[in-house]
């Protein structure tokens, strides 16, 4: 059960804070399809300061005295790293829809094509193969929380709370959720959020009031970007030990289902990401997964092929879908580009 | 004479291949901008070796290898050309269904789950049927037909959602591509398929010649010897035209267009708009499973079945074959030659100097990056003829190859794996 909600977490956290960043942008008008690029380029830039920070060798001693809160300062630099260059990546995305009045849609494939091209061009000239690790060591030894890390004896059983929710963890799960509280309340209970808000409702009307619409959907997209981009750097930091190889699974397309399934509502996103994460976590390792700690691994006894939890997530995606469509309701004025003068 | 020449550069059709043109030039000049960059900051790569990689960004497809001193040389390299041709065959096919989708105002970006699965259909049907018995032209077009099927039944998914349900079909492509991405994988894992005899390639599906199926090659091979070339190149050509016609001579075409004008227009004008969606998607979906199915009975191309983890990337550029050719069935004809001309000059760019082929993709990018405002360059291209009237025509049917409709509530687009590994690498 322990490992189950740990990795569920795992999953549903870069969910939850990616489609996060897609309300940010689709709240103020645009449709970030490029949130999957931006995952892409956000994981590459962070794994690239990890280890050109690890060559440069700033954090070896902390490393060698076992300094674990030097360490995660470290984890820390990089999200940010991450989300700052993920920021940058999506001003391409805002310039050519807001400044040009591009389509958005198209802005966002072409944004997609790139980052992949982009991030392999230069891990094959930087690395000379198709994959950027970290310089030494891995994710787990550098990053993650253990119980020795703080001190504890390994074997003192800290019950089952302590656990999943401190054994073997990452802090950037916690900074990822913490994130998500402080900018839905931002959103919502703000007078940036509401006018971030209806930016995408009634630009016109928001326009009359004096509010500056191109500004706010620079400034959704932009907060979008860094979302994104952090989140990118946590999925490539969490479950694939902190090496970029110019791909997310697909994590960006699926965040987006999460925020349509979520009907752009914070609470509602954060449990359909736990949902996304619960599917995706049995599609990885429903081989290892005991539910009830008995020693049966049910999922794997069953007999059905590993293809279909495989694709699971994705049909469950769609019949979900199929149930929710005709009650969603996208912000009015997403994807249409601000026209001042028009009627 | 001058006059003559001003209409020529007003007409709507003049601006549309400017665009694009100035497009690709942009793209060009951003990948040599790249490799310069990085020729300059990595120590390893010099000057002289940036200046080869952007002669090659321009000329591959000219390219004919390094001479005894090591420069490089340019001429007609009719290999190079045949291969262009053998590669453009996919993309073109994926590119018109891109293009079928984009003029009913549907975003097709399942062509590479639509592909996958004809892929499985031609393949397993090319391989399965004994050959003993049927004659192998025969089986050709079953296979043929089969994945063409499996395609259109593969794109219906996303029309069946979208008319019915009103799911975006975007997400709904988007999701049928991992779930065929899977099901592929799961149809070929432990199946007879697999390429058992050869030692280390039980990854690879069987090539269609080890039951005797292989493309006609028409006289093409003589033309450009060396090259894998083959009879596909003209049936894409053929099938450009067919579409040409459906959408522009023949009622259904026109009903088409007007579901992608405005779909509720359409409905009060007594077009069935929901039967069009899918129909449209189910036209769109067969053309990819054509790509699939004459790329992979040309008989020299191998099939990487373990492919849950990528989708192919012939899907994925479909898009910007469409973008660039604005929709227009046989301008895609000449983008898809682009395309996989740029696929050429990558190959030479990895085999001839210190950079790799990702660069191409980067290209690809921008261009796709530049038609997404080409409506701006358009306009730019009137404003500076000063036809004040071109301009307002121009911004009035503006619409471009993009749906006109506001994107509907949901959304989600592009690659996750972009064109970066082709599994289904082809070994000559």
């Amino acid at each position: 059960m322990t490992f189950l909600i740990q990795q569920t977490l795992i999953y549903a956290v870069p969910l939850m804070i990616v489609a996060l960043a897609g309300v940010f942008a689709e709240r103020s008008g645009i449709i970030n399809l490029a949130l999957e690029g931006i995952m892409i380029f956000g994981a590459f830039a962070g794994v690239l300061f990890v280890n050109l920070t690890q060559q440069a060798g700033v954090f070896a001693g902390a490393k060698e005295a076992g300094n674990w809160v030097a360490l995660q300062g470290f984890e820390l630099l990089a999200m940010l790293v991450a989300a700052l260059v993920g920021a940058l990546f999506s001003l391409l995305l805002s310039f050519a829809s807001v400044n040009l009045k591009a389509d958005q849609t198209i802005g966002g494939t072409a944004l997609n094509l790139l980052a992949p091209a982009l991030v392999l061009f230069l891990i094959r000239v930087i690395a000379n193969q198709n994959t950027l690790q970290m310089a030494e060591g891995d994710a787990a030894s550098w990053f993650m929380i253990r119980k020795s890390t703080l001190g504890i004896d390994r074997s003192t059983d800290l019950g089952f709370l302590g656990e999943t929710f401190i054994n073997r963890v990452y802090l950037a799960t916690y900074i990822c959720i913490l994130l998500f509280i402080v900018l839905s309340i931002i959103l919502y209970k703000t007078r940036f959020g509401l006018r971030l808000r209806s930016c995408g409702e009634n630009p016109q009307a928001a326009d009359s009031l004096g509010i500056n619409v191109y500004r706010m959907r620079y400034a959704g997209t932009t907060i979008s970007g860094a979302l994104a981009g952090m989140g990118g750097f946590v999925y490539a930091l969490t479950t694939a030990n902190c090496a970029s190889t110019g791909d997310v699974a697909g994590f960006g397309f699926l965040a987006l289902a999460v925020m349509i399934f979520g009907n752009w509502k914070p609470l509602n996103i954060a449990g359909a990401a736990l949902l996304f994460g619960l599917f995706k976590c049995i599609a990885a390792s429903y081989a290892s997964i005991d539910i009830n700690g008995d020693g049966a691994f049910l999922l794997a006894e069953i007999g059905i092929s590993p293809h279909f939890y495989r694709m699971l997530p994705y049909i469950i995606t769609l019949v979900v879908l199929a149930f929710t469509s005709r009650k969603s309701r996208a912000p009015k004025a997403e994807g249409v580009p601000y026209d001042k003068g028009q009627r | 004479m001058k006059q003559s020449a001003n209409g020529l550069l007003s007409r709507d059709s003049t601006k549309t291949v400017l665009a694009s043109l100035i497009s690709i030039l942009i793209g060009l000049v951003v990948g040599s901008v790249i490799i310069l960059l990085v020729g300059l900051a990595d120590p390893d790569l010099s000057l002289s070796s940036a200046w080869e990689g952007i002669r090659l960004v321009f000329g591959g497809l000219l390219s004919t290898g390094r001479d005894a001193a090591g420069a490089l040389t340019f001429g007609f390299n009719p290999t190079n050309v045949g291969n262009m041709l053998f590669r453009a065959t996919p993309l073109i096919l994926t590119g018109l269904s891109v293009a079928v989708a984009f003029k009913t105002g549907l975003f097709n970006i399942g062509a590479p789950g639509q592909y996958l699965m004809g892929t499985a259909a031609s393949l397993m049907l090319a391989l399965g049927i004994p050959s003993e018995t049927v004659p192998t032209g025969l089986i050709w077009c079953i296979a043929f037909l089969g994945g063409i099927l499996a395609g259109a039944i593969w794109g219906c998914i996303p029309g069946l959602v979208k008319a019915l349900l009103n799911i975006n079909e975007v997400l709904a492509c988007i999701m049928t591509n991992w779930i065929a991405a899977n099901l592929v994988t799961w149809m070929f894992d432990g199946s007879d398929f697999r390429n058992l005899v050869e030692n280390t390639k039980s990854g690879y599906i069987y090539k269609t010649s080890y039951n005797g199926v292989e493309t006609a090659k028409l006289g093409l091979d003589k033309l450009f010897p060396n090259s894998q070339v083959n009879g596909g190149i003209v049936i894409a050509i053929v099938m450009a035209i067919l579409v040409y016609i459906l959408m522009t001579k023949t009622t259904l075409g026109y009903e088409l267009k007007a579901c992608g004008s405005n779909r509720h227009a359409a409905r009060y004008a007594g077009i069935r708009d929901k039967r069009n969606i899918v129909l449209s998607m189910a036209i769109a979906g067969g053309l990819s499973g054509a790509a699939a199915a004459l790329y992979y009975l040309s008989g020299n191309t191998e099939f990487f079945w373990s492919t849950y983890q990528t989708l192919p990337a012939i899907g994925f550029n479909g898009i910007p074959v469409a973008l660039l050719a604005a929709s227009n069935p046989i301008g895609v004809v000449f983008t898809g030659c682009f395309m996989s001309m740029l696929d050429i000059v990558g190959l030479q760019l990895t085999n001839l100097t210190a950079y790799n082929e990702y660069i191409t993709d980067v290209i690809i990018a921008t261009i796709v990056y530049l038609s997404a405002f080409s409506l701006v360059i358009r306009m730019l291209l009137s404003g500076r003829k000063k036809h004040k009237t071109a301009v307002s025509v121009e911004t009035a049917s503006a619409a471009g190859p993009v749906p006109a409709e506001a994107a509907p509530p949901a959304e989600a687009g592009g690659p996750e794996t972009d064109g970066t590994e082709e599994k289904g690498g082809e070994a000559t």
